[in-house]
């Protein structure tokens, strides 16, 4: 691709030096056909320059959500010769299933509770950081730290310090006079396990979020709020949060949408265990296709958590949309 | 990113309107507590890394290492083949990230600067691709490279994960705030396209690429759903789903492995993050500004 691109490159669109000399009377057809060269050779280029980025979209983004829709009315398992078209049985299967259900309730939990609790903590981290107390910046960096550190090693950390035995939960339970639980293999806490690990690692970035928006409210308009005689808590509620908005409505989008698709903390942490109470959709579509072997299955499942965000992402751009008009 | 002044920093400005407040004591207590939430977890994990089996197994936890050791990292390498985990780390994100970042500043130049009809409904088309959630895409993307016999290798691993819209367009944004006159001066003094993107376009829009380069590379070296389906074989793991075998071969019974290894996962990503944080923060806070 590049050499070629060169070598057209030297003669084309803006470059100069490539006219030929011509006679006066033929002067403009000669420019004309200059030009449709050139525009030729900028079409040329441009396929040169971005068909492969926009190739391996069509491949690996677009086609398959085309083939998922497919497969999600065939059963298959990998290795027979072809798929069977099932209808609509895998989609009756889910939802006559009593596990399917629950798998999607689950998922309404996690993704709520995760988001509504990084969004709150995360406002106030920000609301502190803005004091600018000494050491902030430390802090900020090290709050944030965890946004680009492996899942799967935040996982690991995480699964030390529930450890019953040998962990820090071990010490705080004992605190308080009792004994750690069982955190990643107990049916009843597993899930509050993994949605603790998502918050930790999900605040610093919501936080620093936070933090530019705050820093972008023009101070005058505080201090028009302090003179009217606004408290602290008057001014950040009828002040600060509504300007905030825009911020707060990005970040609910883009964490549901980080939140469904949570998956390094739950393959790390429990597997979709114990007996299936941390089996999110996430999990679920995988584990149907990779362990189970459940084509069928899993493309019906994934069919569903595209419909889900796909319309939380429309909802965002007619967000959008509505704000450019302002 | 601008720099305002921040409500706190009027606040803190030396004449005080009536009614300011300085910071309160408790903000102070506050900052420490927020601190602590994010350094004990970091602080036993490392710590735990170098703890001899004895003082990990302990009880009450000791915070204080009695001795450090290097034994759990030689751990994990028995336990499972860590070098060739990081060899394929290295691998895929070094080249992944590369031929991100080449494609995005191409694919950006053509639309900022080349003519194409229809050019407008292709970058809606582009655009389009940030809509698709990723783990939808993975059951398909693994019949994709089945066909193609590409699972177990290194061009699996990293071909479904080169496209990148959002570079793209962070890219052209940049590009086209480029003053034209500075492509037409480059192209007067006869340089074709590829030497006006190396000598002109890739120098005046650096911090833009490096922004691309390093959330293309940590995007890449944390991957976990993608390599954990693209490979079974254990010698093309890379090093995130290594850690799945120090807690499946042990039941976790060896933590001093399991953090070692873990180390071994985190610590390039938070040196570049040390290093580059501000270009980091300034991407992502570029990226929500413009929203």
């Amino acid at each position: 691709m590049s050499s070629g691109a060169s070598d057209l490159g030297a003669r084309s669109a803006l470059s100069v030096g490539a006219r030929r000399p011509v006679d006066p009377g033929g002067r403009a057809a000669e420019l004309r056909l200059a030009a449709t060269r050139r525009r030729r050779r900028g079409y040329l280029l441009f396929a040169a320059f971005a068909l492969p980025n926009l190739a391996l979209i069509a491949v690996f983004s677009y086609w398959p959500i085309i083939e998922n829709i497919y497969l999600s009315f065939t059963t298959w398992d990998f290795i027979s010769p072809q798929a069977d078209l099932v209808g609509l049985l895998n989609y009756q299967a889910l939802f006559s299933s009593s596990a399917f259900p629950e798998v999607l309730w689950r998922t309404l939990v996690w993704v709520v509770v995760v988001v509504v609790v990084t969004l709150v903590l995360g406002l106030a981290l920000a609301l502190l950081f803005a004091q600018r107390v000494r050491g902030t910046t430390a802090v900020q960096t090290l709050a944030f730290s965890p946004h680009v550190l492996s899942g799967a090693a935040i996982a690991t950390i995480w699964l030390l310090i529930f450890d019953p035995h040998h962990g820090l939960s071990r010490l705080v339970f004992e605190a308080f006079g009792t004994s750690s639980p069982a955190w990643t293999t107990d049916g009843s806490w597993a899930l509050w396990a993994l949605i603790i690990v998502s918050i930790w690692k999900g605040l610093g970035f919501v936080a620093i979020v936070y933090l530019v928006g705050i820093q972008q409210i023009p101070a005058e308009v505080l201090e028009a709020a302090r003179i009217d005689g606004a408290g602290r808590w008057t001014a950040f509620r009828r002040v600060v949060f509504p300007l905030l908005s825009p911020t707060t409505f990005f970040l609910v989008i883009t964490q549901t949408i980080s939140a469904f698709q949570a998956f390094d903390v739950i393959a790390m942490m429990t597997g979709g265990g114990p007996a299936g109470e941390t089996t999110t959709l996430s999990w679920f579509i995988y584990d149907a296709a990779f362990s189970r072997t459940d084509v069928g299955t899993s493309s019906a499942a994934s069919m569903i958590m595209f419909v889900v965000l796909m319309a939380i992402t429309v909802l965002q751009f007619r967000f959008v949309e509505r704000r450019v008009h302002y | 990113m601008t720099i305002m002044p921040t409500p706190a920093a009027a606040e803190a400005a030396p004449r005080r309107p009536a009614g300011a407040r300085r910071p309160r004591w408790w903000s102070a207590i506050a900052l420490v507590a927020a601190a602590l939430v994010f350094l004990v977890p970091i602080y036993l994990f490392v710590s735990t890394a170098f703890k001899t089996n004895a003082d990990i197994n302990s009880w009450p936890l000791r915070l204080i290492p009695r001795s450090l050791t290097l034994d759990n990292f030689v751990n994990a390498w028995t336990l499972a083949p860590f070098d060739q985990f990081l060899v394929n780390s290295v691998v895929v994100a070094a080249i992944g990230t590369l031929l991100k970042v080449v494609l995005a500043i191409s694919t950006a130049y053509a639309f900022a600067f080349l003519p194409f009809p229809g050019k407008r409904w292709l970058f809606i088309f582009m655009l389009g691709a940030l809509m698709v959630p990723g783990h939808v895409t993975l059951l398909v993307n693994y019949i994709t490279i089945g066909r193609l016999n590409l699972v177990n290798t290194y061009a699996g691993l990293i071909l479904p994960g080169v496209a990148s819209a959002f570079g793209t367009f962070l890219l052209y944004q940049f590009f086209r705030s480029i003053p034209r006159q500075v492509l037409e001066a480059a192209q007067l003094d006869g340089a074709g396209h590829l030497r006006t993107i190396v000598s002109f376009i890739v120098p005046m829009s650096r911090p833009a690429i490096i922004t691309v380069g390093l959330i293309a590379l940590i995007d890449e070296w944390n991957g976990f759903v993608w390599p954990l389906i693209a490979t079974n074989s254990i010698n093309m793991r890379t090093l995130p789903i290594g850690l799945l075998y120090l807690k499946e071969n042990d039941g976790i019974n060896d933590w001093g492995a399991l953090m070692a290894g873990t180390l071994f996962v985190v610590l390039p990503m938070a040196v570049v993050f040390l290093l580059a944080q501000r270009y980091i923060v300034a991407g992502l806070a570029g990226g929500v500004v413009r929203r």
